[in-house]
């Protein structure tokens, strides 16, 4: 289909691209780098060093690595099972990932927060059941662990699926053919698919990490509005103190983080197509 | 032995992604406006559901919104993924990688810099704003869904079709569009998913007045939610749950229709 005019069909999403991706994320920079004034100045960016600021970012990014770490150790088995590499290969499995993945999306994502909340509240349903069970019951509601939890619950899929993606592009033979040479489960494991299912890893860990080290949502409704993430920084900033170039100043310094990770990940998947979602 | 150890797995992770909807489906037959405790079974939040305006105009906006920016995105995916399909190298990657970014960045940042942007240019927040912010984040799901499609397309069809004396518009429409509908049916499927889901992107898009569902969940946080919101997300699971047992298990007729692209979603 090669026809040089066609590659002018581009031009709607070009500029579309340009106007609502290219130029706004130009306005964070011009925001954050100018003072309310219109005038030049790093103060924004620097903000960051202020101690409440850094605590937030320092929190984020350690509960937002925590939550990527049991990710990994969640998704990992079950990418496996539902796979092909996963030995009852059917067509079945097509019908698990839809329901276990796409279905959960059609309630809302803020309901099913608000649940968790419920769920994990001190006296809440899951205590309950430890009562009766005479074990120890769980504290976690508005402490770090929760929002750990909640960052894990919503985030899991996107580490699920692009591990899935890529261990089902592993060629079934090469699994045979290390277990043939005499490979054990272990060795087959480390030196086969962990390698080859790396570039789906690394998008995973992306995947999750990003909207973690970001979220406002997960601390606002598990942390109890007390413990503060540097997305709820910039989210206050702009909404409740409508101090746009504070906000933007801060988010410049998230993207910062942003871009690092997405420029590992690239170093490792080269071809993005395949595994971004 | 090994088998059971997967199941058990399954079970679990099932029952961790599963727990919260069985919670809000309890909570939607509950007597009493708390979530703490049980009052009773009652029919009486899905009764006055439908007498409730602000909650249906919310439903009507998260759903016109979800329709039409998926609709718009997969017009305007669709095409660029056609033309980035004969693009050169260097202008397709980069054309890629500024589809990439609303999906890489964090929901946050595209979130404020779209906001910024209409507060720039003095545009009013509205239902407008919300669309066109859905239409920017969707488009590059309906890309990433039918660019793979088109990369394995075999050039060699549409040729053929050409020389048998189809133009080039029926020859697009006979031959490559049937081989990349599957690619653009998931590809619109994932932005209306993800157009009703969202809630961090309308947070900054929307103006006074303007809400859709999460939004209007997320003002009722501070004061204790409308259980008629529980009652409305049951029916939109339980329809959601319907439609797709439906799709999976009809016969096997339909299965062959059934895009093998589409397990990865």
């Amino acid at each position: 289909m090669k026809n040089k005019y066609i590659k002018f069909l581009s031009a709607p999403y070009i500029i579309w691209a340009l106007i609502f991706i290219i130029v706004p994320l130009l306005m964070v920079f011009y925001y954050g780098f100018t003072d309310k004034s219109g005038a030049f100045t790093i103060s924004n960016i620097t903000a960051i060093a202020t101690h409440e600021h850094s605590k937030a970012l320092w929190l984020a990014l350690y509960l937002s690595l925590i939550s990527t770490a049991i990710c990994i150790l969640l998704a990992y088995p079950l990418a496996m099972i539902l796979s092909h590499i996963g030995e009852n290969a059917g067509a079945n499995k097509d019908k698990y990932m839809v329901f276990i993945f796409i279905l959960p999306m059609w309630m809302n994502f803020l309901l099913r927060t608000i649940a968790w909340q419920t769920l994990l509240e001190n006296d809440g349903v899951i205590n309950s059941f430890l009562n009766l069970l005479h074990l120890p019951a769980l504290r976690i509601i508005n402490t770090p662990a929760a929002i750990v939890f909640g960052m894990v619950y919503n985030f899991l899929p996107f580490m699920v699926l692009p591990l899935v993606n890529a261990l089902n592009k592993i060629d079934i033979n090469v699994i045979n053919a290390a277990r043939d040479l005499g490979a054990n489960s272990v060795q087959t494991f480390l030196r086969i698919i962990l390698p080859l299912s790396l570039p789906g890893l690394i998008s995973g860990i992306t995947m999750v990490f990003i909207p973690s080290l970001t979220t406002f949502i997960v601390s606002d409704l598990l942390g109890g509005s007390k413990i503060l993430l540097i997305g709820n920084v910039i989210e206050q900033e702009f909404t409740q103190y409508s101090n746009w170039n504070l906000g933007s100043g801060l988010s410049i310094v998230l993207m910062i983080f942003i871009i690092v990770s997405i420029v590992l990940s690239t170093i490792f998947d080269k071809d993005m197509e395949g595994t971004a979602i | 032995m090994m088998k059971f150890i997967k199941k058990f797995y399954l079970v679990i992770i099932f029952i961790f992604l599963y727990a919260p909807m069985v919670t809000l489906i309890v909570f939607s037959f509950n007597n009493t406006k708390s979530r703490a405790k049980w009052g009773g079974f009652t029919f009486k939040w899905y009764a006055g559901l439908f007498n409730d305006s602000s909650i249906i105009q919310a439903l009507i906006n998260t759903l016109t919104i979800a329709l039409l920016s998926s609709l718009i995105a997969t017009l305007i995916g669709t095409i660029a993924a056609l033309a980035m399909n004969n693009m050169k190298k260097l202008s397709k990657n980069i054309l890629m990688g500024v589809t990439n970014i609303p999906m890489l960045n964090a929901e946050i940042v595209t979130g404020i810099s779209l906001m910024l942007l209409f507060i720039f240019f003095k545009y009013r927040f509205g239902y407008v704003t919300i669309l066109l912010a859905h239409i920017t984040f969707n488009i590059p799901y309906v890309i990433l869904s039918v660019a793979p499609r088109l990369k394995t397309l075999n050039p060699n069809i549409y040729e053929a079709a050409l020389d048998l004396g189809a133009n080039p518009f029926k020859a697009f429409f006979k031959v490559v569009f049937p081989d990349i509908m599957p690619g653009i049916l998931s590809g619109f499927l994932m932005c209306f998913t993800m157009s009703i889901d969202d809630f961090i992107i309308t947070h900054f898009t929307k103006g006074a007045g303007v809400d859709t569902l999460s939004t209007k969940i997320y003002a009722q946080v501070k004061k204790g939610i409308d259980p008629k919101m529980y009652a409305l997300s049951t029916l939109i699971f339980v329809t959601v749950l319907v439609l797709l047992i439906l799709v999976n298990y009809t016969p096997n007729k339909e299965k062959q229709r059934k895009p093998k692209g589409e397990k990865a979603k």
